[in-house]
């Protein structure tokens, strides 16, 4: 008989957490306690624990709610969408959209930060790179950027860290840019005083006190036009010229950077990417190899490994936010590794010819489509275009209904004009049904006819003559099954979710469901272009306002913007929302932000980004905010106090007992308390940043809310805000969200990558309140857990008053380097011989390294990590006692390639099989590095950011 | 052990400042020390001949491959040469600190500065060894 109980039993809670109930009792008996409340009861000082459970439904089942999205998904009704504004329908090779996109081997992947277990998605990443320095025309291309808009955005932010003009700056942008990134750049260049003109290219006037211009290329209402002569006269003045520009129409046109452009940005959707309602895309950045060390985001650079191959790794770090902090130009962690991924193997997939084809047909049918226009009396604004047609008409509205009708979108630019953007997907019958709209009957034999006759819409003097992706990468893979293995091959050089733990402290590398990946790729999620009408979208509406519901209970906050798109955006957002707060409120002077010396380098360069003047407050020896002086500060600065920033709990992974405190010190001096979300997945469901007395949060979705970390990006972060600060939330100038006093524009998309939020939804309704409190608490188990297994062999930096942490501890190995000449490099590439992720390495205390088990983790999972950590103290000690020699030894050679223990010269005085299988349980699932230890100083004293020719990489 | 050569003087910031045939002009550089922590060093950005700073004032950045430090003057002064070898070689630093990994020479405009400095076992002191 079937009861209830037994379908009960298989929660999804139970499939997300890793320990069983069991394995859950015997840990806390080695940490002495009782119950997992009762360890709570120490870890989580009293006075911010919230008794209140979390306001969401109860758990549904895993096929409950697959259904519930599904019959929300069947809600937005797909149209064939022509609206273009840097975003063009595409398809997605399936090879492609299979074995990446869909594929937990490269989705549950981090950052590279380990490249020895990376190389996979480090190729990957630079024939990307490839890609956009031969289509763009400029040498340097870096890993990706979050979308167009912030990328022209970072282009004038890089523009305004080369030039050499002070004072009062001015930036032009090209009134025929795209609407949400000149919305992008105002919001980011109020805070930094730069003044934004926009008007026609033509009329620009690059005077002494103009630091840069930005152009479209093609424009946005799709007209070519020659801006040579603005090149010039911009660098006669000094200036710098940005091209945001799309990568398809550069297989015809002559590209930027042969006219003369010094950084090119834009989208790379339209390579097979797919529109998901915004998002996740990845947009790039290209410029001349002079600026690349003002270069935002990653760079992928060839350099070498300890045994002298070639070897990737990311380059030049030193330009980055971690380190630079509030000297840094950009506070940009992370790329869209995934999507960026896709975008290269598009370009693999097809090959220039392929590329080639693609764009000329487009091309051929908006040429075509012109045409048959122009015969029936329209009005086609633009005789040189490449997809995009401009149609002036006495009433737009008419016919953009009539499309409608027909199951079309096109875009009304205005009362009286009609953009027209075509794909890889449009057909003949398409433009028959287009046309139709019109008022236009035509049979596709008619049109054949029609197009013979077109005009040519490209300017001769602005044809490509270069030659693009000579590479052999681009031409060896066109059947399947080579493609096949390309990805595979590269794949399985990678270490991901799908082979062992990724320990990342502050990454929260916890599960990312089947279920709730699946319906990212459901046509009906994947398929909308971010500004169709809202009546289409219904199921999104839907969506967007449970998560938000969801969202707002667990953090306790009353409003939540689904915009931002990374964490650093949201950071951006939240500082920005507080700003516009200060001055609604006449308190203009409210710039200071004091932010503790613990913090991640983006808090501080978030903060400058926003217009604020970082003061640093001290952090006493256990790690935690030293009140004193936090008194001190904000007593100093009382008058110009806008925020405070504050992780919690702290970055050295401990509740902080005086959060309350601190918050009301703030508050008592005028400032917002700005809380960082990185760490909020020890506080669900026992705690609430709205209670503790936080005004804004940002919360990563891409830790906390299962959004997998796609190798390097997408992420999500979404802010939640108190009632009073609502107002002044992002808005979006092409589809309004209806803010009284907006801070302005965050993201090209009006909710942000759209598409993976029902991964954060699925995970809310698939845990439930109590659910999500479990996960909590055993993220917590799980690291104390790990805390107590080691604590005895590298000592633990930091922990409470009661000596537990929070959900993630410090190993301290800084001792070994006088004992043993071991540093914590040499400890984390000897993890990787044991097959593991290394924790995260010297961050937030250099030469320490921090691990974040996550509640998804076995125990059996967490003791093999243990075992792991054991055997290399053991290994230190044999170097301590003498036993082992001092340079050469496991830890310094490490890590061991398969080509270095199977070579036939051997001349370690340590066993090859204690080199690669230091452990036995190593055999059954041993992953290999695929290179030596990276040489990260030769790669960045000679960048090399392409595509190395392929005797570069013939065996020696 | 750091090397900390007795003739040079030194600053808390771990330049090295060493007198120069001309006595109203020095060699200013990073310690042996200072390179060591930094790691491999991949680029230093340096001030141009004529440019004229304040003590304590940022010269340059020295970037490594995990971290990245200012340059300070540890005088007032006025640049009069610069180690332009520094940037087809920049592990010159960590060879050869108080060699050819000098970085620029200084016109002094305060001889006086010179004495506020710390000399050898000062230094030694101050990195603890």
């Amino acid at each position: 008989m079937i009861t209830e109980t037994d379908t009960a039993a298989d929660t999804f809670a139970s499939r997300h957490n890793g320990p069983r109930p069991s394995d859950i009792a015997d840990m806390l008996q080695t940490l002495g306690y009782e119950s997992l409340d009762g360890l709570m009861d120490d870890v989580v000082p009293g006075a911010i624990r919230t008794d209140t459970p979390i306001d969401l439904p109860a758990a549904r089942s895993e096929d409950d709610v697959l259904e519930d999205l599904r019959a929300m998904a069947a809600k937005n009704r797909v149209f064939r969408d022509y609206i273009g504004m840097g975003y063009a329908d595409t398809i997605t090779p399936p090879v492609i959209l299979r074995n990446i996109m869909e594929n937990p081997g490269w989705y549950t992947a981090y950052t590279p930060y380990q490249a020895e277990i990376a190389q996979g998605r480090l190729e990957a990443l630079l024939n990307f790179q490839t890609v956009v320095s031969d289509l763009t025309g400029l040498d340097t291309a870096n890993a990706s950027l979050l979308d167009e808009g912030t990328a022209a955005a970072e282009a004038m932010h890089m523009t305004a860290a080369v030039s050499r003009k002070k004072g009062d700056r001015c930036f032009l942008v090209d009134a025929q840019c795209h609407p949400q990134t000149i919305a992008i750049i105002e919001t980011r260049a109020r805070p930094q005083g730069i003044r934004i003109e926009i008007g026609d290219p033509d009329t620009f006037a690059f005077g002494d006190d103009t630091i840069g211009a930005l152009l479209q290329y093609p424009a946005s209402d799709g007209q070519i036009r020659d801006y040579r002569a603005v090149c010039d006269a911009a660098h006669a003045a000094d200036a710098l010229v940005t091209v945001a520009t799309d990568l398809l129409s550069l297989t015809m046109l002559a590209p930027p950077g042969e006219w003369g452009a010094d950084i090119a940005v834009g989208n790379s959707q339209r390579f097979g990417v797919p529109l998901g309602f915004g998002g996740p895309h990845a947009a790039f950045f290209a410029t001349q190899e002079r600026y690349k060390r003002n270069l935002p985001g990653r760079i992928i650079g060839v350099s070498r490994d300890a045994q002298g191959n070639p070897a990737m790794r990311m380059a030049l770090q030193t330009r980055e936010q971690h380190i630079r902090r509030d000297k840094a130009t950009s506070n940009i962690c992370t790329a869209q590794v995934l999507l960026a991924v896709m975008a290269g193997m598009y370009a693999v997939y097809h090959g220039p010819e392929g590329l080639r084809r693609i764009a000329r047909r487009i091309h051929d049918l908006s040429r075509t489509l012109a045409h048959a226009l122009r015969q029936h009396g329209h009005t086609v604004v633009h005789d040189d275009f490449f997809d995009t047609l401009a149609v002036e008409l006495p009433a737009a509205a008419e016919v953009m209904a009539a499309a409608v009708e027909r199951g079309i979108n096109l875009r009304a630019i205005s009362d009286r004009s009609i953009g027209i953007s075509l794909d890889e997907r449009t057909t003949v019958t398409d433009l028959a049904d287009i046309l139709a709209a019109f008022g236009v009957d035509a049979t596709p034999d008619q049109l054949a006819g029609i197009a013979a006759q077109a005009p040519q819409a490209i300017p001769p003097s602005l044809e490509r003559t270069s030659d693009f992706l000579s590479h052999p990468v681009f031409h060896r893979y066109r059947s399947e099954t080579e493609m096949l293995r390309y990805l595979k091959r590269l794949e399985n050089k990678d270490l991901s979710l799908t082979a062992a733990m990724i320990p990342l402290g502050s990454c929260t590398m916890k599960l990312n469901a089947t279920t709730e990946m699946i319906p990212v790729t459901w046509p009906t999620f994947a398929a909308p272009h971010p500004f169709v009408p809202r009546d289409q979208v219904e199921g999104y509406m839907e969506l967007f306002r449970r998560l938000e519901d969801g969202l707002a209970a667990v953090t306790g906050f009353d409003a939540i913007s689904l915009q931002p798109n990374a964490g650093s955006q949201g950071e951006f957002a939240g500082l920005l929302t507080i700003r516009s707060y200060h001055q609604a409120r006449g308190d203009t002077g409210r710039t200071t932000c004091l932010i503790p010396m613990s913090a991640h380098g983006t808090n501080p360069a978030s903060a400058v980004m926003a217009g604020m003047k970082v003061v640093v407050v001290k952090s006493d020896e256990h790690g935690n905010i030293d009140i004193d002086d936090l008194r001190a500060k904000a007593e100093a600065h009382r008058d110009s106090l806008g925020a405070l920033m504050v992780t919690y709990p702290s970055t050295h992974g401990v509740f902080e007992a005086g959060i309350r405190d601190i918050c009301d010190i703030v508050h008592e001096h005028g400032g917002q308390v700005y809380m960082d979300g990185a760490n909020l997945n020890a506080q669900v469901g026992l705690c609430d940043p709205a209670d503790i007395g936080a005004d804004v949060c940002h919360l990563n979705l891409h830790k906390t809310f299962c959004i997998p970390h796609g190798g390097g990006g997408p992420g999500m972060g979404p802010i939640g805000v108190k009632a009073h600060l609502a107002p002044h939330l992002p808005d979006h100038p092409v589809v309004p969200l209806g803010m009284a006093d907006s801070c302005g524009t965050v993201s090209a998309a009006p909710w942000g990558s759209a598409s993976i939020l029902p991964i954060s939804y699925a995970y809310l309704a698939m845990m439930g309140p109590d659910g999500l409190t479990e996960a909590t608490k055993v993220a917590i188990l799980n690291a104390n857990y790990v805390a107590h297994r080691l604590r005895d062999v590298f000592p633990l930096l930091y922990s409470g008053a009661t000596g537990l942490v929070a959900h993630e501890c410090i190993l301290d190995v800084r001792p070994f380097k006088a004992s043993a000449g071991v540093d914590v490099e040499d400890v984390a590439k000897r993890i990787i011989d044991y097959s593991f992720h290394p924790p995260t390495v010297s961050f937030p205390v250099p030469g320490t390294m921090m691990v974040e088990p996550t509640e998804s983790e076995s125990r059996e999972e967490l003791d093999r990590f243990c075992d792991a950590l054991i055997a290399i103290r053991q290994e230190i000690a044999e170097i301590e006692s003498g036993e082992a020699d001092r340079e050469d030894n496991l830890l310094k050679n490490a890590p061991h390639t398969l080509a270095a223990v199977t070579a036939d010269d051997w001349t370690h005085p340590y066993s090859r099989e204690r080199a690669a299988f230091p452990m036995p349980e190593a055999r059954e699932s041993k992953v290999w590095p695929t290179v030596g230890r990276l040489d990260g100083a030769y790669g960045d004293r000679n960048l090399v950011c392409v595509c190395l020719p392929m005797e570069a990489y013939a065996e020696a | 052990m750091s090397n900390v050569p007795d003739t040079l003087r030194y600053s808390s910031e771990h330049e090295y400042i060493k007198p120069m045939d001309d006595p109203s002009v020095v060699e200013i550089g990073i310690t042996d020390y200072a390179q060591g922590e930094l790691g491999d060093i991949v680029f230093v950005s340096l001030p141009g001949v004529g440019d004229t700073f304040e003590e304590s004032d940022s010269l340059g950045t020295i970037e490594a491959v995990k971290a990245v430090s200012e340059l300070y003057s540890p005088v007032t002064g006025e640049v009069v040469e610069v180690n332009e070898a520094l940037d087809a070689d920049p592990a010159a630093i960590n060879r050869d600190a108080y060699g050819d990994g000098w970085m620029v020479r200084v016109k002094i405009s305060d001889p006086a500065q010179l004495e506020s400095l710390m000399d050898a076992a000062g230094y030694k002191k101050h990195i603890g060894e």
